[in-house]
C-alpha cells in the first residue's frame, strides 16, 4: 500500500532545503571586506592627532586638528576599503558592500552637517559628542551588513559620544583620543586578525 | 521522486549536498568569492569540528578548495567553490525546484 504522506514529506523537505539555502546565502553576503589593518592605522593617526591637539592653545585649534585627522582617516579608510575589497574580489557597488556603504552615509553626513552648524554658531562644546555619536551610529548601521565585530565597534563609539556629553570640555581631546585612537586600534587589530586583514 | 533523480546520475550530489552543513557551505560560497573558516563558521553557526569534518568531505569531492596561508603568523583558512562544486550545487537546486514544481502540478 503506497504511503500517501511520502510526497508531502518530500515536498516539505524540498521547501525546507530551499529556505535554508536562501537564508544561508543572505547571511553569507555580509560585507566581509571591512579593512581591519586600515582601521588600526586610523587608530594610530588618531593618537598622533590627539598629541597635536594637546599642544594647541585654543579649543578651536584643537578641534581643527581633529577635522584634519578626519580627512586623513577618511582617505586611509577609503584606500584600505578599496584594496581589501579588490583582493577579495568584492564589487563595492553591489550587494552587501553597497548596502554597507549606503548605510554608513546618512548618520555620518548628518553628524558632519550638525557639527558644522554648531561650529558656525560657536557652540563647539557639543561637537565631540556629535562626531562620536554620529560616527558610531553610522558604523552600527553599516555593521548590520557586515561581521558582528563592526556594529559592536560602532556601539563603543556611541557610548564614548554619550560620555562626551557629560565630560568637562578640557577632557574632550583625551576622550577623542581614547575613542578614535583606542577603539579603532583595538577593533581594527581584531578584524585584521579574524577577518582576513 | 528523489529516487528518480538519483537514477539520473545525481547520487553523489545528493549524498553530499543533502546534509545541512554541507549544503550551507556550498550555499554560502556560491554567493561569495571566498570565505574564511571564521566567517563560514559564523554564517552557519556550527562548531569548529563540525565545520572541519563537512568541509573536508566537500574538499575530497573537489567541490571546494581550501587555501591555508599565514597572516601575522596566524593560520588563515579560506574556502572557495570549484566549478565542479558550483555545478553540483546548481544541480541540487534544480532538483529541489523540480520537486516543488512537480507537487504543484494538478494530478
Amino acid at each position: 500500500m503506497p504511503n500517501s504522506e511520502e510526497p508531502s514529506r518530500t515536498h516539505e523537505h524540498a521547501l525546507s532545503q530551499l529556505r535554508y539555502i536562501r537564508s544561508t546565502m543572505d547571511g553569507a553576503t555580509r560585507f566581509t571586506a571591512v579593512p581591519g589593518a586600515g582601521t588600526a592605522v586610523i587608530g594610530v593617526t588618531a593618537f598622533v592627532a590627539a598629541g597635536l591637539g594637546q599642544m594647541q592653545s585654543t579649543r578651536d585649534a584643537m578641534l581643527s586638528v581633529w577635522v584634519g585627522e578626519a580627512v586623513v582617516a577618511g582617505g586611509i579608510g577609503l584606500v584600505a576599503l578599496i584594496v581589501k575589497s579588490r583582493s577579495a574580489g568584492i564589487d563595492l557597488t553591489r550587494g552587501a558592500a553597497r548596502k554597507f556603504v549606503l548605510a554608513l552615509m546618512p548618520s555620518a553626513v548628518c553628524a558632519a552637517a550638525i557639527a558644522l552648524a554648531l561650529a558656525v554658531q560657536g557652540q563647539t562644546t557639543l561637537i565631540p559628542a556629535v562626531w562620536l555619536t554620529g560616527y558610531g551610529s553610522a558604523v552600527v548601521a553599516a555593521g548590520t551588513h557586515s561581521v558582528s565585530t563592526v556594529p559592536i565597534m560602532g556601539a563603543a563609539f556611541v557610548v564614548a559620544g554619550l560620555a562626551a556629553l557629560f565630560v568637562a570640555p578640557q577632557f574632550h581631546n583625551a576622550l577623542l583620543a581614547l575613542a578614535f585612537g583606542g577603539i579603532h586600534l583595538t577593533f581594527g587589530m581584531h578584524i585584521a586578525r579574524h577577518h582576513g586583514g | 521522486m528523489i529516487g528518480h533523480l538519483r537514477d539520473e546520475g545525481g547520487a553523489e550530489v545528493f549524498r553530499l549536498v543533502n546534509e545541512r552543513v554541507r549544503l550551507g557551505i556550498l550555499s554560502a560560497l556560491a554567493v561569495t568569492h571566498s570565505l574564511s573558516f571564521a566567517d563560514l563558521k559564523q554564517t552557519l553557526g556550527v562548531t569548529d569540528g563540525n565545520l572541519s569534518i563537512h568541509a573536508r568531505k566537500l574538499e575530497e569531492s573537489q567541490f571546494i578548495v581550501c587555501e591555508k596561508t599565514f597572516q601575522d603568523r596566524r593560520p588563515l583558512t579560506q574556502y572557495t567553490l570549484t566549478p565542479k562544486g558550483r555545478a553540483a550545487f546548481e544541480r541540487y537546486l534544480g532538483h529541489m525546484e523540480a520537486l516543488i514544481e512537480a507537487m504543484r502540478k494538478p494530478k
